[in-house]
């Protein structure tokens, strides 16, 4: 009887039924999807703020001091110590490899241009193809620095080409396709380089071009890393010496700029990494700001959904007092009407949260295609959370309005009076 | 007005008394007042769709720009530098401040190659502690100096100038200047290979004037960009240009973030207006006896379809009162809670959330309306 009176009830009350469920869906969808997103922003974010670029710095551990002064090297070139270009795959060995997302050497050269012109070389990665073990990558400024805008063509690792910085292509009134003397040699310009810093006045060029004019071949005099970071914390400020076995364990185990660049000093001989704090200090503040947002806005939406479905379920109750009237005049105890309603609620709210699962991961997905660039990922532990959810919001949405359905007495009930 | 109870008699000569309203005006507050739990549940959805609307479009605004506030955090965004490494005239620090107008600020740099005692060079520049403490945020200082003759020291100059952190000589063409390292500076850049110096300082040691100014400028791309445009006419003869790492990386972060804000409030916002429209829709419904029974009575369709329309728009215009004051004060925690600051309440944003939830409130009686008139009286009033 109660079967039958359950399926009666769904078959002859389409429209009413329908309006709860939509309601439903709509909620669960719209919940499921802000879950979604608010777990995972944390990770995108992350990955556009390596947009500012590399995060972490390795320079040879006993190195003779820079003098610098707006991109224009003053130190003589062959002074101070170098890293080593064949150790530099061995970043890929790290125990945090997939945090990091890139890096580029760099070795600075001063030339002379001819025509008296001098300026300073930096040989670099553009894009290099690279092989640690199994794993092939590539890697080079054009992922490190996005910043970095080129008019004209990226020179290829393996040619002799060079970009000029835009600036000092002004000056030598040289453009992408013509040819620059660089120390005596004659080399292809293929493309001007703009970035807004001091490579605007200065030659950029594949890094054996640079090896080959400082007579050093396997040079490197700095590495930019860019790596994808946990946000400091009081146990990333410590000092690892000071640190007991576990303490230590974890602070290494941990994606820390700190532990990072730890791990890129054990890998890399002779070699002193830290981060570069006015990139890496941020990153965790503006990373925190937006998550934190994204977390208040799910609340937020989450409270609206369960009260919209709450409002909806009451609604869809109150309409049928005359049939509680009729139940109860025929018999029916408050229990027996309340566990219809009940299980009524309960279908809707299966149905409702199945069907708003699936949209909510279809919007969550649509987001993160649209907006990211990549996958949202949907934790299973997701579905079964969600459907709890939806069972609770419907149940305590209907409670209140059943209770009140079921008090009311039938006489008034069926006179009309409802 | 299905049924009136009978009234005892003192509230019938209450009534009497009473000014008459207009029918019209009775039949709304009584219809309201006898179907309190209805109303209710359906003033409720709509005061939580005006509230979620009016929280999502004030937040929308207003974290734009307490972001951007965060951003400035990554140090200055644009430069001055005089030509070919080249001094800027002493006055430019002011041209730039009254170029910017409050909306940024400015920091000077003059840089010169210095020896130590022991004949290695090192860069030395000089600067406004000030004005660095206050932008670049992100430096790791150990103690700022403060008096003459102090000076902030790199961790990797350190080794050359002062291993000992023993005050210290340095000479440029034939001047010496004593100093005392009172902090060091750690930034992982080059800045760690140098030593500063209070402006003061460095101008009576070197007579060098500025040829960089740091400016961190307030506002949106567009904002940045004016600021770089009426530098550049300011100084003919310098470079003025953004830096392409921190504003690119900026726009960047920032149009992402806005973009997620932007489909979660539409999601939220649609959402809820969805579920007020199911939820009016089954109230209007539900009222087909009251329609019946003034059809019956005589009324004309027009009375009938502006009675429900009147009722629907003031339960609109209540909910969209109602929920603007709370979605003011969801957006107000949201600000607190995230980032230590409130939200400004947005009135420009009550006629469109008023206007919107009257709209949505009309929706949902115009469809139920168009099916019940289709409907004889009498087959409503007899039940189904």
């Amino acid at each position: 009887m109660f079967a039958r009176l359950l399926y009666e009830s769904f078959r002859r009350q389409k429209r009413r039924k329908l309006l709860a469920a939509v309601a439903i869906t709509l909620g669960v969808a719209v919940a499921t999807a802000m879950i979604a997103v608010a777990t995972d922003i944390g990770d995108k974010i992350n990955r556009e703020l390596r947009s500012y670029g590399a995060n972490l710095l390795i320079t040879p551990q006993e190195d003779t001091l820079d003098v610098e002064i707006g991109g224009i090297n003053l130190k003589p070139p062959s002074d101070g110590n170098f890293l080593s270009e064949a150790d530099l795959p061995k970043i890929k060995g790290t125990f945090w490899r997939n945090n990091i997302l890139g890096f580029s050497p760099m070795l600075p050269a001063n030339v002379s241009l001819g025509k008296g012109q001098e300026a300073t070389l930096v040989g670099t990665y553009f894009a290099k193809k690279i092989a640690f073990g199994k794993e092939h990558f590539t890697t080079g400024v054009r992922n490190t620095h996005p910043w970095w805008k080129v008019e004209g063509a990226w020179p290829g690792d393996d040619s002799a080409d060079v970009l000029l910085g835009d600036q000092l292509a002004r000056k030598l009134g040289d453009h992408a396709g013509d040819t620059v003397e660089i120390g005596g040699q004659t080399h292809h310009v293929v493309g001007v380089l703009s970035t807004g810093g001091a490579e605007d006045g200065q030659v950029i060029a594949p890094l054996h071009v640079a090896q080959q004019i400082l007579g050093k071949p396997d040079a490197v005099r700095r590495v930019y890393v860019s790596a994808l970071t946990k946000p400091e914390d009081a146990l990333a400020r410590r000092d690892p010496k000071s640190m007991s076995g576990e303490i230590w364990d974890r602070w290494y185990c941990s994606p820390y700029a700190q532990s990072i660049a730890y791990q890129l000093q054990e890998a890399i001989p002779h070699s002193h990494a830290a981060q570069i704090r006015q990139v890496a200090q941020n990153e965790g503040t503006v990373l925190s700001r937006i998550t934190g947002l994204m977390l208040l806005i799910t609340l937020a939406a989450l409270f609206a959904s369960a009260l919209a479905v709450s409002a909806a379920m009451a609604t869809a109750i109150f309409e049928r007092r005359r049939e509680v009237g009729l139940m109860k005049a025929l018999g029916a105890g408050n229990f027996a009407v309340a566990a219809l309603f009940f299980a009524e609620s309960t279908l809707l709210a299966l149905l409702g949260g199945l069907v708003g699962f699936l949209t909510g991961s279809w919007l969550a997905h649509r987001i993160g295609r649209s907006i990211f660039d990549s996958q949202i990922t949907i934790q299973p532990v997701l579905f079964p959370l969600i459907m709890a959810i939806a069972v609770i919001v419907t149940f305590a949405g209907s409670a209140a309005a059943i209770r009140r359905a079921v008090q009311f007495d039938p006489v008034f009930a069926l006179r009309g009076d409802a | 007005m299905s049924a009136t109870p009978q009234t005892p008699p003192s509230v019938a000569e209450r009534r009497a008394a009473a000014p008459h309203p207009s029918m019209f005006l009775r039949m709304l507050v009584r219809a309201a007042i006898m179907r309190r739990g209805r109303a209710v549940s359906a003033l409720l959805a709509m005061v939580v769709a005006a509230a979620v609307a009016t929280a999502m479009m004030n937040l929308y605004v207003d974290v734009q720009a307490k972001l951007r506030k965060e951003f400035r955090s990554y140090g200055a965004n644009v430069v001055v530098v005089g030509k070919a490494g080249g001094s800027l005239p002493p006055e430019a620090l002011h041209m730039v401040e009254s170029v910017l107008g409050g909306r940024g600020m400015a920091m000077p740099f003059a840089y010169v190659v210095a020896r130590t005692a022991a004949g290695q060079s090192v860069v030395v520049a000089g600067t406004d502690f000030e004005r660095v403490q206050k932008v670049d945020r992100w430096w790791s200082v150990s103690a700022w100096p403060s008096t003459a003759g102090e000076a902030l020291v790199g961790m990797r100059a350190l080794s050359a100038v002062s291993p000992d952190r023993k005050p210290f000589d340095l000479s440029f063409q034939g001047h010496t200047i004593h100093l005392t390292p009172t902090g060091t500076l750690q930034t992982g850049a080059g800045e760690d290979s140098r030593v500063y110096l209070a402006m003061p300082d460095f101008l009576a040691w070197t007579g060098v004037q500025p040829s960089t100014i740091e400016i961190a400028a307030n506002g949106s791309s567009a904002e940045v960009n004016t600021v770089v445009n009426r530098l550049s006419q300011v100084f003919a003869d310098a470079d003025v240009r953004p830096v392409r790492q921190i504003v690119e990386g900026e726009a960047r972060v920032l149009g992402k973030t806005r973009a997620t804000l932007y489909a979660s409030a539409i999601l939220i916002v649609l959402t809820a207006q969805l579920c007020v429209l199911a939820t009016l829709t089954g109230w209007v419904f539900d009222r087909r006896r009251d329609f019946a029974i003034m059809k019956a009575l005589g009324a004309s369709e027009k009375l009938i379809s502006g009675f429900f329309a009147a009722e629907a728009a003031a339960l609109g215009a209540v909910g969209a009162l109602l929920g603007f004051v709370i979605g003011i004060g969801i957006a107000a925690w949201i600000g607190r809670v995230n980032f230590n600051a409130p939200i400004v309440p947005r009135l420009s944003v009550l006629p469109v959330v008023f206007a919107g939830s009257i709209a949505v409130a009309l929706l949902s009686a115009v469809v139920p309306m168009s099916l019940l008139r289709r409907v004889q009286p009498a087959i409503i009033l007899k039940g189904e």
